[in-house]
């Protein structure tokens, strides 16, 4: 059986001037509905590129897309350009990151909610305004029957990214798309806007595909967790399995690097060295290798040779990781966990001198 | 800190403890203007209301909030980017707060800024060299021909090459930016820095470079920093004494280890549910949200009273009428609230009545005493309020 959503090995390149920009570079994943699959990484790292071309947004004359997108089954990259946008807005949605300009100024909210439910339903304006209030109260926006004719600018960060959700799920899509759905917005509203997600997801059973930043966010929200870098997938697996066992530098990097409001003050922040390299020119061999601390650690120079596969490492099929380290979990466990989260460190210390006991005596020995 | 402060003579201590910025019942209101011929002053918008802080010499005062709350109002205030409405900014004993603008080239070398935007706050048209230069020319420091190394120099302390100076602000990236607006900032060696959202444009993997870098500076210089951000975490790190800010008055200002670990305010406790955390998926579960509903209301027209109350959980009667005064419940704490207590254990009745005159619906109450003297200054005092007992009875 396939999985709902199952991209395989998409590649969107784009000709420019200056050579080919590799914005995604085989990017393979799997998502089921009531799932959620977060994409982490940094700008530029090629996560919306890879969305907005599961949604048919790159044209074909100006980027090279390569690889399949299967949605139940079609390909996504097949159908021609009038079935895609069938199913744009209907089967899969997208919640853009910056509402005010996302959406229309000219036309009232309740206009362009209204719009994207007939564009796929045939029915009268009346029956489609009805609807819209109803979305708009769906998502709890106080006063719908008022606030449906109001104009984007008239409503607050919050609603105006409310409204885009309704307006993405008015034709109940199964797929939706949030490209940094809470980037532009304040802490205790990006908590009432993960929530209502949540909620919806619960409700239509729709799969969620999350793209972010922050780490916070996908820890809350997640399923499964895909870390971008350069276009590529760097690590890939259920997200608590990321979160506390990560094996590539690249995530590490992303956990030490950003403070957090609870534990140890005094933890020096890591910065991850460096800049994001360019698309363009990507370095040899694994395109993080210029900024790991660890690269010295792999013999014979292979990171700045030899690209590595996204494969499973020591810690089941589940979780790939880009990266040639031979014992990742180990460096994670003594050298990046007691510098990010010294309490977690003691924690995995003490699970870990409980099963020796019962495995051999070759670590259990030195603490006596 | 305060070992260090121990060691030293009492009279050493005492300069120690001036504070070098002193901003006392702030006040910066907008005048909204109707539309037609003679656009009249319709209303205000308060964006700053009573702001009370102190900022101690090579210490960061850390103002949080969410957006429109007035904390970049604030930091634009205290660089006399607009001139308050109302209130005093001591600056180094100096009230800043009146003075006219052809005076304030002097100050503009002790209060300098770092904008949040590193794309749109450098000049396209200007070499870095002369970016950074600038300040040295303008104030006519050092001669033309020290400019140059000058600015090698502090190309070289933010960590750019110093090679790079003739280079434009869009040969760099985001990150390299910022470090180019921060070397800017430190041209003048000021005394205080207000950075407004350094790093929230940046990338995380860059956020924290320019975090350490800014400590680094904090450090080797001895700058204060009035630091205002909206990342709880981001401040958490970097601040040791942080304001949370409400639709422009200071909800609470506590130490570091007390504003995060037992807030007092109801909306610092919302605030703090709210920020997603890594860790906590680490070791399992979600924390329980405080959900706040709908959004911050217009600061045109505020709610009476307490301004949180119309999102407040725990709000009554007395907060609609009575606006709670910042009180100080501990050595290093102030909170505006009239339930003032840990999460989940808010006392039932309000604190304050017996403070302000009046009964616990708010009216004004003939049979209680006079309202006691409430400091309202900046500072701390030695003694506070004492929530266990309900009096003025703490002390250090």
């Amino acid at each position: 059986m396939s999985s709902f959503l199952s991209v395989r090995d998409l590649r969107v390149h784009f000709p420019t001037q200056d050579g080919i920009v590799k914005a995604t570079d085989g990017l393979s994943f799997d998502l089921e509905r009531g799932q959620t699959l977060g994409i982490v990484g940094e700008s530029g790292s090629g996560k919306s590129v890879s969305t907005s071309t599961i949604l048919g947004l790159h044209r074909k004359t100006r980027a090279m897309v390569s690889g399949e997108i299967l949605l139940e089954d079609e390909d996504l990259l097949k159908i021609s350009d009038e079935e895609m946008r069938r199913k744009r807005g209907r089967d899969v949605a997208m919640i853009f990151q910056d509402p005010l300009s996302a959406m229309h100024p000219y036309y009232s909210v309740g206009n362009q909610i209204v719009e994207a439910y007939r564009v796929h339903n045939d029915v009268s304006k009346k029956a489609a305004r009805t609807r819209a209030i109803e979305m708009l109260d769906r998502v709890g926006i106080p006063q719908p029957d008022r606030r449906v004719d109001d104009y984007p600018h008239q409503f607050s960060g919050g609603m105006r990214q409310r409204a885009m959700i309704a307006m993405g799920l008015v034709n109940n899509p199964s797929l939706l798309i949030a490209d940094e759905p809470t980037t532009a917005l304040d802490v205790t509203v990006q908590a009432q806007i993960l929530d209502l997600l949540q909620d919806l997801q619960k409700e239509f059973n729709s799969a969620i595909m999350i793209i972010t930043h922050d780490l916070g966010v996908v820890a809350e929200m997640a399923d499964d967790v895909l870390v971008m870098y350069a276009g590529k997938a760097v690590e890939y697996g259920p997200c608590r399995e990321i979160l506390t066992h990560p094996e590539m530098p690249y995530t590490w990097g992303l956990l030490s690097s950003v403070p957090e409001v609870t534990g140890d003050v005094d933890a020096k922040l890591v910065p991850i060295p460096g800049s994001p390299p360019s698309l363009l020119s990507p370095p040899k061999g694994c395109a993080f290798n210029p900024r790991c601390a660890h690269r010295d650690k792999v013999p014979g120079d292979r990171c700045r040779t030899e690209l590595p596969e996204l494969v499973p490492g020591s810690r089941g099929p589940h979780h790939l990781k880009r990266c040639h380290l031979a014992d990742p979990d180990q460096i994670y466990a003594t050298e990046i966990l007691p510098e990010i989260a010294p309490d977690l460190a003691a924690l995995e210390q003490n699970a870990q001198t409980q099963t020796p006991a019962e495995q051999g005596t070759d670590t259990g020995v030195e603490d006596k | 800190m305060s070992t260090k402060l121990a060691n030293e003579p009492t009279a050493a201590s005492a300069a120690e403890d001036r504070p070098i910025l002193d901003v006392t019942n702030l006040k910066m209101y907008f005048p909204v203007k109707s539309s037609g011929l003679f656009r009249r002053t319709v209303g205000h918008v308060q964006a700053v209301d009573g702001v009370s802080f102190r900022v101690q010499p090579g210490q960061s005062l850390g103002l949080v909030g969410e957006s429109g709350c007035g904390k970049s109002t604030t930091g634009r205030l205290i660089t006399r980017l607009h001139e308050p409405t109302g209130g005093t900014i001591d600056f180094e004993g100096k009230d800043i707060a009146k003075v006219s603008a052809g005076k304030l080239k002097p100050l503009r070398r002790d209060i300098q800024m770092i904008f949040q935007d590193p794309y749109t706050s450098l000049n396209p048209r200007h070499t870095v060299g002369s970016i950074i230069g600038a300040p040295l020319a303008i104030h006519g420091i050092v001669p033309k021909s020290k400019i140059l190394p000058r600015v090698q120099e502090l190309l070289e302390i933010v960590g750019l090459n110093p090679e790079h100076y003739n280079r434009y602000p869009h040969e760099f990236s985001g990150g390299q930016r910022q470090r180019i607006g921060i070397a800017r900032a430190l041209t003048l060696q000021p005394k205080l820095l207000v950075a407004d959202e350094p790093v929230s444009a940046l990338d995380v993997s860059i956020q924290a470079q320019v975090i350490n870098l800014l400590q680094e500076l904090q450090d080797e210089f001895g700058i204060a920093f009035l630091f205002i951000a909206h990342d709880l975490a981001v401040v958490r790190h970097f601040c040791p004494e942080i304001a949370v800010m409400y639709l422009g008055k200071i909800v609470e200002i506590a130490d570091r280890d007390t504003l995060y670990s037992r807030p007092h305010h109801p909306y610092t406790q919302a605030l703090l549910s709210a920020v997603p955390d890594v860790k906590q998926a680490q070791v399992g579960g979600r924390r329980e949200r405080i959900r706040l509903q709908g959004d911050v209301p217009s600061p045109i027209n505020p709610p009476s009273g307490c301004r949180f109350r119309t999102r407040c959980p725990l709000a009554q009667e007395i907060c609609a009428r009575v606006e709670p005064p910042l009180l100080q419940i501990g050595p290093k704490h102030k909170v505006a609230c009239h339930f003032p207590g840990e999460l989940g254990q808010h006392p039932s009745k309000p604190v304050t009545p017996g403070l302000l005159g009046v009964d616990s619906t708010g009216l004004p109450d003939p049979a209680a005493g006079p309202a006691a003297e409430l400091s309202v200054g900046s500072g701390y005092s030695d003694t506070w309020f004492d929530l266990a007992n309900n009096t003025m009875g703490g002390k250090a």
